[in-house]
């Protein structure tokens, strides 16, 4: 920690400038499409501030007493569903986790029954995690509690962009005009469509990287009609490489490779695997980031997700400060 | 009613030159003494004490900042835009004498915050109280140990604590009435 020099003014090392924003306006976070680059600044501002709580002895803060979060999710995941409960549990707030496969809707209880009855049974916050893009957006129509999206479908996941975010600023202190190369099945990663939202709102410029297989259809005709200049598209690794601040490749989901949308294995790997003689083309401070979970050995290399830039490790750690950010100011503002 | 200028810059000087004479004297000296400092104008005190303090023994007394929004019981009525600054106390507060720092002391519920807050981190030997303004109107059962002014305000008046790490200058400043009382000034 680092002590503070008599007269040195406020003792606010890592924040940045307050935002000029009025009002916190989220009740929900469904996406990063509607954030203004103000607002995605408070949420790692106050992400800061819930890191230092997580670097204590008693990780615990009284602020969320009494407040009720439910995890609600319809597809497995290790890290964000424990990420939420704990960001949770350190805010004081009581968790009730609910596992799709073990509840009523294996009994055929359709999803907006299942949320209302959460909501009866006294949630003041849905984490949601569902296989049909859009799923939260429809519960939001049907429930007055806040909904907190843990990925939807193809669509997105704006939790893990954030904190996606907030990784490469405590490394590289701002995104503006850093290169961005994110790699692999785009077509399936909601992780990667978030972060096209969040990061471009954040001044980054961003190469999509992957065989025109895995590349969303009119992706090209999407990014003009989203303004999204600072986007790009290359179908060779190399390229996308070359002096990349931040490497991000994605998970290859396994089950693809029969629907016909990859010759073979093998030749993904010898084509688009992160090694670490292709990592030299990026910047030698290169961030090498992964949302999880990994297959290593097929679009990372074992010694590049587990070297010296990889972030990996710290991004699951940043991703309990960022929830917790989220979660208070849901909480806080004056949004209702 | 238009603001009204309480304390001069030179007054404010005098108070913080007093209440270090005074932390000194009830602590025996300085060695054990951290000053934490409360967001956002309680910090620049506190280092203005420091230094203060560092002119009278020779010792460096380490300053942190201390936030409370994260220990609020009224969390669901806060501002439109809730705004949590990182706690940051350099040294390990276990066994130490706490002094802290705030420019208004009013109902009581924000020192409350800032005690739960601390002990949270630690447990500390004493937590003391220094406050630049005291203008009344308890909640909570608390009192402070070190006290710049006494300023009996009724409650629709508004005290401001202008600092000059902060606001530019140096004053204390009275608004009345005010339907409002902001939050700055619990």
């Amino acid at each position: 920690m680092k002590t503070i020099e008599p007269g040195a003014g406020i003792a606010t090392p890592d924040t940045l400038p307050p935002p000029p924003i009025a009002v916190w306006q989220h009740r929900h976070i469904l996406d990063l499409d509607d954030f203004t680059r103000e607002e995605i600044g408070l949420v790692l501002e106050t992400a800061d501030a819930m890191a230092e709580v997580l670097t204590r002895e008693v990780k615990r803060v009284p602020t969320l007493r009494g407040k009720t979060v439910v995890t609600m999710f319809y597809e497995p995941s290790t890290r964000t569903r424990a990420s939420f409960e704990l960001a949770a549990k350190n805010l004081s707030a009581d968790t009730v986790s609910l596992d799709a496969s073990k509840s009523s809707v294996t009994k055929g209880e359709s999803l907006i029954d299942s949320l209302r009855t959460i909501q009866a049974l006294g949630a003041d916050f849905i984490v949601m995690r569902h296989s049909q893009s859009g799923a939260p957006y429809l519960a939001t129509q049907h429930v007055n509690c806040s909904i907190i999206n843990a990925g939807d479908g193809w669509h997105a996941h704006p939790s893990q962009a954030l904190l996606d975010i907030y990784t490469i600023r405590r490394h590289l202190g701002k995104l503006d005009n850093l290169k961005v190369a994110i790699m692999g099945d785009i077509m399936h990663s909601r992780v990667a469509r978030s972060n096209i939202w969040g990061m471009s709102t954040m001044g980054a410029r961003i190469v999509l990287c992957a065989p025109n297989t895995l590349l969303p259809r009119y992706l090209e005709n999407f990014l003009a009609k989203c303004q999204l200049p600072h986007v790009s598209i290359e179908t060779d690794i190399e390229p996308a490489l070359e002096d990349a601040d931040v490497v991000m490749p994605l998970r290859l989901q396994m089950e693809r490779q029969q629907s016909g949308l990859l010759p073979s294995l093998r030749e993904y790997i010898q084509l688009y695997q992160l090694t670490t003689e292709r990592l030299s083309l990026a910047r030698q401070n290169v961030l090498v980031m992964h949302p999880g979970p990994i297959n290593e050995g097929i679009e990372i290399s074992p010694e590049v997700a587990h070297g010296a830039q990889s972030v990996i490790e710290e991004q699951v750690s940043n991703g309990v400060a960022i929830r917790m950010a989220l979660l208070y100011l849901i909480a806080g503002g004056k949004n209702k | 009613m238009p603001e009204r200028t309480l304390v001069s810059p030179q007054d404010i000087q005098r108070v913080v030159v007093r209440i270090a004479h005074e932390i000194v004297e009830r602590n025996r000296g300085a060695r054990d003494i951290v000053l934490v400092g409360m967001q956002t104008r309680g910090v620049p005190l506190a280092n203005r004490l420091a230094a203060t303090i560092e002119g009278l023994e020779g010792i460096t007394v380490p300053v942190g900042s201390l936030d409370i929004s994260l220990y609020r019981d009224d969390l669901s009525s806060l501002s439109l835009k809730p705004t949590v600054h990182r706690t940051d106390i350099p040294v390990d507060i276990a066994d130490k004498q706490v002094v802290l720092v705030d420019d208004v002391f009013y109902t009581g519920r924000s020192i409350r915050a800032a005690m739960d807050a601390l002990i949270d981190l630690g447990r500390p030997q004493s937590i003391q109280l220094a406050v630049l303004i005291d203008r009344g109107h308890r909640e909570l059962p608390i009192r402070a140990d070190y006290v710049g002014k006494n300023i009996p305000t009724s409650q629709n008046e508004e005290i401001k604590v202008y600092v000059k790490e902060v606001d530019g200058e140096d004053k204390v400043t009275i608004i009345a009435p005010s339907k409002e009382v902001t939050d700055e000034n619990d």
